[in-house]
């Protein structure tokens, strides 16, 4: 192996950690604050890819009916819900929490599915159309049994994930797709090597979000909410956080989070229907090498396993997630052995 | 007024009914069983079979003056669908052909029914089995080894002293690299590199990077479809000046949206049908495959544009003459019948079908010599003959 090969490899090992790092806070985010380990995360990154795919063939992804069909459902769970509960004064407020403002993105994305309309538009507006998908998803499945032992909602989490990820079969066929790269530009840099325009876009989002993560939860209100519910659910509860709405918060930045890194890897690798499932779980071994709870140790994780599975390819291309996955051993048994064991267990019986 | 229309309602429909049961009673004289992926991953070579078949059915929808009746299942990419299928299609149906399916998988468990059942089995795709202890079964596909022969023969003609292998890590990948090692060493041509990925893979730039680096005169590929296409992606990215080489997996049209431009004079193999129209007057199969064409823009109202659907017309070509042969020594829909039928597909000499010129005897699956491998050029999107 010479210096240039090892550079490559490095570059590219960034560019794919980059994508892991965004997946691997999204995931550390909804189960810190919800518990949920929620598997159809990746699941949402493709549907935005497919469907900024299906906005350059100039049809109408077909995203718009799935979310269009969950806003329906949440608004019905709401509604009944609160009639059940004799509190139909607010019925109106549901409506418009529920029923329209999820609906928004698809009257947008119903819009923009013409020719003629800029790649910007189209990009925002794939992005935007999946926002709803994981809160709306929440509202109906995971709300009602939000204090159910982590293992249960696990199984339900991968319940949805062989939904959602079966739709996908169904709206964008079993073959994959490519968008046009969002920049083609190229930077040398010294001798014969380059970097795409691409990669910095991918590894300059990644840096940015990530900041704005830090900002948020360090200088905000509802940042530090999130960290409150976090930390102690029943605790937050007594000083006046409502951990329903902090949840749908979380539920709500990871989609978005989905749907950007959708975007931006949409370009670089063919997507499938099935894609995201490989991205989320790679993501969830740096999340695990952050604990799930530490964002810092994600981003190191996530790095580590971008540059980690871009040598193994180069080394041994058929070992490549044998190798990536095989991270984990080493850094459970090290995780384990250094972990205060707390009262975990107990603590998911009783709430 | 109404009671009137009503008797006129009863009486068209009791008509209809009687004369569906007569046609149904003339057409039970020969029964196709078809089991294809019409939905499933497997769906997007499935749904071309099933229609190959219905333009099949309209060209030759009689066989000595007898109906043919055409049964389709879905096996969902299923193979245990498509053994249940198979099954169905010989005990409830009493066909006296069974033909798919869209995966390999598949295939052998309809080829394994068959041959319990003893109801010969017509295959679409390649199929991985023992010839002689699978005297039921033969396909109309060609073996991986006689399109993987036909590219390296090209390799030779164009100079390459080494070539590089990058492929799927699965059976296909398998298959591909060990007809590649077959013919190789003898054109003498080194393979210097094994390289794989899996179908799901984002980015091979690591396995392409180590072949850039061993410098060979050619790139081989082994995958299929659309993630067929990440190699060419990657070798373009990295500036890799050879020939790129792939196989008959790539040619649909889903690979060439995929693989853009970076696909720009890759060459392959592939039946000669992909290009019919560029055929020299000449070729056996020309005729039969522009015919072929034009059927299928009849039947399907839309233009072909895979290979899978004229596998399903040969297939219908192959049983066609077959039975019109059997139907002399035996009553179609009995047991002799079946065995006649066998009997006379092993002895079926110089078929000409839309692939190639299909010459089936026992002891061996396939059917197919050179005529049915042509070298195609990716150029712009386009497949062109390369000879």
């Amino acid at each position: 192996m010479t210096w240039d090969v090892a550079l490559i490899l490095v570059t590219d090992g960034l560019a794919n950690g980059a994508i892991y790092l965004l997946a691997g806070l999204g995931l550390v985010l909804i189960f810190s604050v919800t518990r949920v380990v929620f598997v159809p995360f990746g699941d949402i990154a493709a549907f935005a890819a497919l469907s900024l795919a299906a906005f350059e063939t100039g049809r109408v992804p077909p995203t718009i009916g799935m979310v269009a069909v969950l806003t329906a459902l949440a608004l019905a769970t709401e509604v009944g819900g609160l009639l059940r509960r004799g509190e139909a004064a607010r019925i109106p407020k549901a409506v418009l929490m529920w029923g329209v403002l999820p609906a928004i993105p698809c009257v947008l994305a119903w819009l923009a599915a013409r020719p003629g309309v800029p790649v910007a538009v189209h990009i925002a507006v794939a992005v935007l159309l999946v926002v709803p998908i994981a809160p709306l998803l929440a509202r109906v499945v995971f709300q009602p049994i939000a204090d159910a032992s982590v293992l249960v909602l696990l199984i339900v989490s991968l319940a949805l994930h062989f939904l959602l990820s079966g739709l996908g079969l169904l709206f964008f066929g079993p073959e994959g797709s490519r968008t046009t790269p969002l920049t083609s530009a190229v930077f040398t840099l010294g001798d014969g090597f380059t970097v795409s325009g691409q990669v910095v876009l991918m590894v300059g989002a990644a840096i940015v979000l990530s900041g704005l993560f830090f900002l948020v939860f360090e200088r905000t209100v509802a940042g530090k909410a999130l960290r409150a519910t976090a930390v102690n659910r029943v605790g937050a509860r007594l000083v006046g956080i409502r951990p329903v709405r902090t949840a749908l918060l979380a539920y709500g930045c990871a989609s978005l989070l989905a749907g950007l890194i959708g975007v931006l890897i949409a370009p670089v690798t063919t997507m499938y229907y099935d894609s995201g499932f490989i991205i989320g779980l790679k993501a969830f071994v740096a999340a695990i090498i952050g604990g799930l709870v530490s964002y810092p140790m994600t981003a190191v994780g996530a790095l580590a396993v971008g540059v980690v599975e871009s040598f193994a390819s180069f080394w041994s291309g058929a070992l490549k997630d044998v190798i990536v996955f095989s991270l984990l051993i080493p850094v459970l048994m090290l995780r384990s052995f250094l972990a205060a064991h707390s009262e975990e267990e107990e603590d998911e019986v009783d709430q | 007024m109404k009671s009137l229309m009503l008797t006129l309602t009863r009486g068209a429909i009791a008509a209809a009914l009687t004369a569906c049961g007569v046609a149904s009673a003339l057409a039970a004289d020969l029964k196709v069983g078809l089991s294809v992926s019409l939905s499933g991953p497997n769906s997007s070579l499935g749904v071309p079979y099933a229609k190959g078949m219905q333009a099949a059915l309209a060209y030759k929808p009689e066989i000595n003056g007898r109906k043919v009746q055409l049964i389709v299942l879905d096996d969902g990419s299923d193979p245990t669908t498509a053994g249940r299928n198979a099954r169905k299609l010989v005990e409830e149906e009493k066909v006296d052909v069974l033909m798919g399916t869209s995966g390999v998988p598949a295939a052998i468990a309809m080829a394994q029914v068959g041959r319990d059942a003893k109801t010969p089995m017509i295959g679409l795709t390649p199929i991985l089995l023992d010839a002689n202890e699978n005297s039921w079964v033969m396909t109309v596909a060609q073996p991986t080894q006689l399109m993987i022969d036909a590219v390296v023969e090209r390799m030779k003609r164009n100079n390459v002293k080494t070539v590089g292998y990058i492929g799927f890590t699965d059976a296909w990948g398998d298959l591909v690299y060990n007809a590649l090692m077959k013919a190789a060493p003898e054109a003498g041509i080194k393979v210097v590199s094994n390289e794989r990925y899996a179908r799901a893979d984002a980015s091979v730039t690591g396995q392409v990077l180590k072949i850039v680096a061993l410098r060979p005169d050619a790139v081989m590929t082994g995958g299929a479809g659309t993630p067929g296409a990440l190699p060419f992606l990657a070798l373009q990215e990295r500036g890799y000046k050879g020939g790129v080489y792939g196989q008959h997996g790539l040619i649909n049209p889903d690979f060439v949206r995929v693989v853009g431009a970076a696909g720009q004079n890759a060459l392959m193999p592939t039946g000669p049908v992909i290009v019919a129209e560029q055929l020299p007057d000449n070729y056996p199969t020309k005729k039969i495959a522009t015919d072929f064409r034009a059927v299928f823009q009849k039947v399907n109202n839309a233009p072909t544009s895979d290979a899978f659907s004229a596998y399903s017309f040969d297939g219908w070509l192959v049983f066609a003459d077959a039975a019109s042969r059997a139907m002399k020594k035996a009553e179609p829909g009995t047991a002799e019948f079946r065995v006649a039928l066998r009997d006379a597909i092993f002895s079926t000499k110089e078929v000409v079908g839309t692939h190639g010129v299909y010459s089936f005897k026992p002891g061996s699956l396939y059917g197919v010599d050179e005529r049915a491998r042509v070298i195609v050029k990716l150029d712009n999107g386009q497949w062109k003959l390369a000879p």
